[in-house]
């Protein structure tokens, strides 16, 4: 079971105190998290990607990068990276060089992204969504997975004879979650190609990502990468943390109210019941994590989202020293529950181990 | 004994509300003229007012909390709707039209609906005819052909009786023999993998 957080880079001015960090400030904050993450015991690290105000983060690989020279352990990820809008032949060189410099501790999580008029910045067709990410993603196997690529599609210009440089690290392409909130076939295209599905269910009811997780699985197994329990399910999750369930609840109460996505709506207390949001006690959120579970099945991946809705820097830093201590007793309760045939996350090492193996089980040739 | 469900959407904001009134007073002529087909009717009325939280909550987080939830699954649900709002400010009022807002917009294709308004003066009566009857005609409803508009003035006068029994009458004709059905769900018709593939 892998435990991370993941940050949509938001610059939001502090509702308690009205000051907008800087885009230096929030940039440099976003880093200061991640390394932060490991320190604590984290196991993912994940960023989004946006390419308007007021987020930062247009360029993960440059942050991913330089996360990863001031790491060891922590995996790099994305949340998500625009399948759609970005040229799959870029994204196969931007990440199979992270991939060597970060000595394979990255994976992708692909999304369409929630930005309507990001498409035409990048010369793409939002009318389009659904074929850019199923062609992109097409495309972006095959240059990881085929030396020299012969390749003719709807969205780009043809290629001949063409080698995307760096080759993965050892062969092994980065393994690669698929993220969606309400479409149907992203969980199709996870489950075909024996992907992970992540369901970022935090803003909404459960029973909404049920279904997507249930097809996910149902799909999974129907392709013939293993039964509908070993699918690879991540889920998101968002929390609030202070040794009083009270104080946690008063200091994030201004947060809450003025947050983009929710704010100005629902009472912290009907959105509490309502999402997976918690605001209590670090016990608190030990045992609604652990519903998780029991909605959607053991599942490998569970990221938080800690540092939005204009958190200070150190707020959000006591938050991963909290996380550092529930997700050692969440690993340790998940892990038991969970039946020996449930695999965990692919990683760059397991990868490499069963490509290596006799049977080279885990690439199914597509 | 068949059973028709006739939902009663009301955006009337006084207690007791004369917007309300007109709604009860077209379900009960409903209810009538089905009894006399030996049809029962189960009528539920949906105050606006009481969900006017949620329907904010709603338009800005994206899902209905689980009072609105259910109050939108009945409108669904229903064989009919009867839908009456206050004019105001030449229109429908606001409330009234956050609420059709968040209907799945294939909610009331096909069903029929009845469109009712009240004002504090004869001169709005076409507010059915340019604001609520487009608004259903886009829905895809089938909008009864007499619309009832009910000014201060009109409460006790048999003209007001008159046009909401006829109004009721095309109702249950429009019924038909059909029950209301399911709206489509995009997990029922998923396309294969490969067929996404090959665009």
């Amino acid at each position: 079971m892998q435990f991370g957080i993941f940050t949509v880079g938001d610059v939001t001015p502090d509702p308690t105190t009205g000051r907008t960090p800087t885009e230096a400030e929030r940039i440099k904050a976003m880093v200061t998290i991640a390394l932060k993450a490991e320190e604590v015991g984290l196991d993912v690290f994940a960023t989004g990607e946006h390419h308007n105000p007021p987020f930062v983060p247009s360029s993960p690989t440059t942050m991913l990068g330089y996360i990863a020279a001031r790491t060891q352990k922590l995996i790099l990820s994305t949340a998500t990276t625009l399948i759609t809008t970005n040229d799959p032949v870029k994204l196969a060189e931007d990440y199979a060089m992270l991939q060597h410099l970060a000595d394979g501790r990255v994976d992708l999580m692909m999304g369409r992204g929630n930005t309507g008029p990001v498409y035409p910045w990048f010369g793409q067709d939002i009318r389009q969504g659904i074929p850019l990410a199923i062609e992109n993603y097409a495309l972006l196997r095959k240059l990881w997975r085929e030396d020299v690529v012969d390749w003719e599609g709807k969205f780009r210009t043809p290629l001949q004879g063409f080698t995307s440089t760096p080759r993965p690290l050892d062969g092994v392409p980065p393994f690669v979650w698929h993220g969606s909130i309400r479409s149907p076939e992203i969980a199709e295209q996870a489950a075909y190609y024996g992907d992970g599905f992540f369901a970022n269910h935090i803003f909404w009811p459960k029973e909404h990502f049920q279904r997507l997780v249930g097809l996910y699985r149902q799909r999974f197994e129907h392709y013939g990468h293993g039964s509908a329990d070993q699918a690879i399910v991540g889920l998101g999750g968002q929390v609030f943390m202070r040794k009083s369930s009270q104080d946690a609840v008063d200091e994030f109460r201004p947060y809450f109210d003025n947050a983009p996505v929710y704010g100005h709506g629902p009472s912290l207390e009907e959105f509490t019941a309502d999402t997976p949001l918690t605001v209590g006690s670090p016990q608190e959120v030990i045992e609604k994590t652990l519903t998780f579970r029991d909605t959607f099945g053991d599942y490998q991946r569970q990221l938080f989202l800690v540092d939005h809705a204009g958190l200070p820097l150190k707020s959000v830093l006591e938050q991963l020293d909290f996380l550092g201590e529930i997700v050692p007793v969440l690993r340790r309760e998940l892990d038991a529950k969970r039946p020996a045939h449930v695999p965990d996350a692919p990683t760059h090492a397991s990868l490499l181990a069963a490509s290596s193996g006799p049977s080279n089980s885990v690439e199914v040739a597509r | 004994m068949t059973s028709r469900a006739i939902a009663v959407v009301t955006a009337g904001l006084t207690q007791p509300s004369s917007t309300r009134l007109l709604g009860d007073q077209l379900a009960a002529a409903v209810r009538d003229i089905l009894a006399g087909q030996t049809v029962d009717t189960e009528v539920v009325t949906i105050e606006l007012r009481e969900h006017a939280h949620d329907l904010t909550n709603h338009l800005l987080t994206g899902f209905p909390p689980a009072a609105l939830r259910a109050v939108l699954e009945t409108v669904t649900g229903a064989d009919a709707v009867i839908a009456v709002t206050p004019t105001f400010s030449a229109s429908y009022s606001g409330l009234f039209k956050m609420f059709f807002d968040v209907l799945d917009d294939k909610a009331l294709a096909g069903k029929p609906v009845l469109i009712a308004a009240t004002g504090g003066t004869e001169r709005h009566s076409l507010v059915l005819e340019y604001a609520l009857r487009p608004l259903f005609s886009y829905l895809q409803a089938i909008v009864v052909p007499t619309g009832v508009y009910a000014a201060t003035s009109d409460f006790g006068a048999s003209e007001l009786h008159e046009r909401i029994d006829r109004a009721a009458g095309e109702l249950v004709a429009l019924l038909g023999s059909q029950p209301a059905t399911a709206l489509d769900d995009p997990y029922d018709d998923l396309t294969p993998f490969e067929q996404l593939l090959s665009g």
